[in-house]
């Protein structure tokens, strides 16, 4: 279970996270929605390290994640993938997926750990060789997320998958984001601007509005709630 | 005719010497995006070190291998002591940095030594080779440059090409964030890097000793060469800085042979011109073309 108490991040004069706090249940999406500038990247960046928070705590299984580095909160299981489908081009597909493999997997495990993942994307199968540069956005959000799923994360972060993607493929990756997840003790937070699809798979939701937590509530109730919708999600 | 074989059995000998410095710029460049303006002068200075150590009564072959080793750490702990605490700040500061301290080892070079040039061991005969009666411009110690060069060359291949360790040194030198993120300890390996550098760095110190006028100042030509070297082959690129190191020093063994050796540096600024005119990015940089 992922507890955030009391979260406060700044950037200078800009007071990016307020005091937030909010739980993510295990098994279940938690979803964090909100305009551009309401800190839901900000908010992700700090459970994994990338933010000095100024005040709060993050604690996940009993384990405390504000201090540690980035690589120590990565081997905790805490996989993050970042805004802007963060594949590393220079390398290749089957490079991306290997690296994630090599701090959890022993060598004669990870090829098999690759395939498995590949079979689970099978556009992926014939790009093996290739740069993830020559990707298309899709095949590159497949990727990422293949890439968080080979180390069997206990804590999946995910920020705005959909982002620029038509909207069969969001929907494809929702649906295969809902499938890996349901039933597995995996905590899932992911951040979206289309609340609509992020909603339709989560169990969940918080809305940031300003670096603050304005609705937490089960993802049934905030899709049921038209005035909420309008004012925070604009659908 | 056969001033054209000396003059190109000459240029590769020094190539090679060129494309192991220029190697160690590609190393630190790629992980670090620093050009280490004082890798040549550390090189001078680990070579020194050497020096010392035959004269005390070392034998040559303890004194390299140790000397590689004292190349290594330098490196290592300019990286963690001198430019990681700068990260994250501006990009020249660490730049900035690297010139303060070639300044710092040829003046403790020189004061400690001298400023004359001397004479430093080499490790094979010097005298040309023969075939059949003929003697040529290459020596057993500019094949031990060759080999030497090619196993370190093949050796950096090796290790980031197949192994786990060159994967994350890659990805690290890449995209640091996404490694972080993917449990790589990204600050281990950059101090990782510019320790191969560093060793790479006193192996060319070592190896053109024996061929220069040895002083505190017999790396700067080098490091030019080697740097022009390291543009031509595109900064980043290990093999880019082999066929780099090769092209600069067969054009300024030419320059050299057939126009004058006080040339030689103009006939570099030359060449540096003309690659960035017609090649910016390097011969062996990836097109920046992507599909998306």
């Amino acid at each position: 279970m992922l507890e955030v108490r009391d979260l406060s991040v700044s950037f200078g004069a800009v007071r990016a996270l307020r005091s937030v706090s909010f739980d993510a249940e295990p098994g279940a999406i938690t979803a964090v929605l909100g305009a551009n500038g309401a800190g839901k990247t900000t908010l992700l960046r700090t459970i994994s390290g990338l933010v000095k928070p100024a005040s709060g705590s993050v604690s996940f299984d009993d384990g405390q994640l504000v201090g540690r580095s980035v690589e120590s909160i990565a081997r905790m299981g805490v996989a993050h993938v970042p805004e802007g489908r963060g594949v590393i081009e220079e390398l290749t597909v089957e490079e991306n997926l290997r690296l994630a493999a090599l701090w959890c997997l022993k060598r004669n495990e990870r090829q098999a750990a690759i395939d498995q993942v590949l079979e689970i994307f099978p556009r992926l199968q014939g790009f093996r060789r290739r740069h993830a540069s020559t990707l298309s956005g899709g095949e590159r959000q497949m990727l990422v997320l293949g890439r968080a799923l080979i180390s069997k994360p206990r804590l999946l972060l995910l920020d705005e998958p959909s982002l620029g993607l038509a909207p069969l493929i969001t929907a494809q990756l929702m649906a295969l984001l809902h499938e890996q997840t349901e039933g597995k003790d995996i905590t899932v937070v992911l951040v979206e601007q289309n609340a609509r699809s992020a909603l339709s798979v989560s169990h969940h939701a918080v809305i940031l509005n300003l670096g603050q937590i304005v609705v937490s509530d089960t993802a049934a109730n905030v899709s049921a709630d038209d005035g909420l919708r309008h004012h925070y999600l604009g659908f | 005719m056969n001033l054209f074989f000396d003059y190109t059995l000459n240029g590769v000998a020094n190539g090679m010497i060129y494309a192991t410095l220029a190697l160690a710029l590609v190393l630190i460049y790629r992980a670090t995006r620093i050009i280490n303006f004082a890798q040549g002068a550390a090189g001078m200075m680990t070579t020194f070190i050497a020096f010392s150590l035959i004269g005390g009564g070392w034998g040559y072959w303890w004194a390299f291998i140790v000397v590689l080793l004292i190349g290594f750490a330098i490196g290592a702990v300019t990286q963690r002591v001198l430019i990681r605490p700068l990260a994250g700040k501006s990009e020249l500061n660490p730049v900035i940095v690297t010139i303060g301290l070639f300044v710092v080892y040829e003046g403790l070079i020189g004061a400690i030594y001298g400023n004359a040039s001397r004479g430093f061991p080499a490790a094979y005969s010097q005298r040309g080779l023969h075939i059949g009666s003929t003697a040529i411009a290459f020596s057993y110690f500019d094949l031990f440059i060759l080999i030497s060069v090619l196993v370190l060359m093949a050796a950096t291949l090796v290790l980031f090409r197949f192994t786990a360790l060159g994967l994350r040194m890659r990805a690290s030198a890449f995209s640091r964030e996404i490694a972080r993120l993917l449990g790589v300890r990204v600050g281990l390996l950059l101090t990782l890097g510019w320790g191969l550098a560093g060793f790479a760095g006193s192996l060319a110190g070592l190896l053109a000793a024996p061929t220069s006028s040895f002083s505190p100042y017999y790396m700067d030509l080098i490091f030019i060469y080697a740097f022009t070297a390291a543009v031509i082959g595109g900064l980043e690129s290990p093999v880019g800085a082999l066929i780099g190191g090769l092209i600069a020093g067969l054009c300024i063994s030419y320059v050299g042979g057939y126009l004058g050796s006080g040339l030689e540096p103009l006939g570099a600024l030359v060449l540096l011109t003309v690659a960035l005119m017609s090649r910016p990015e390097g011969i062996f940089a990836r097109p920046p073309a992507r599909r998306v």
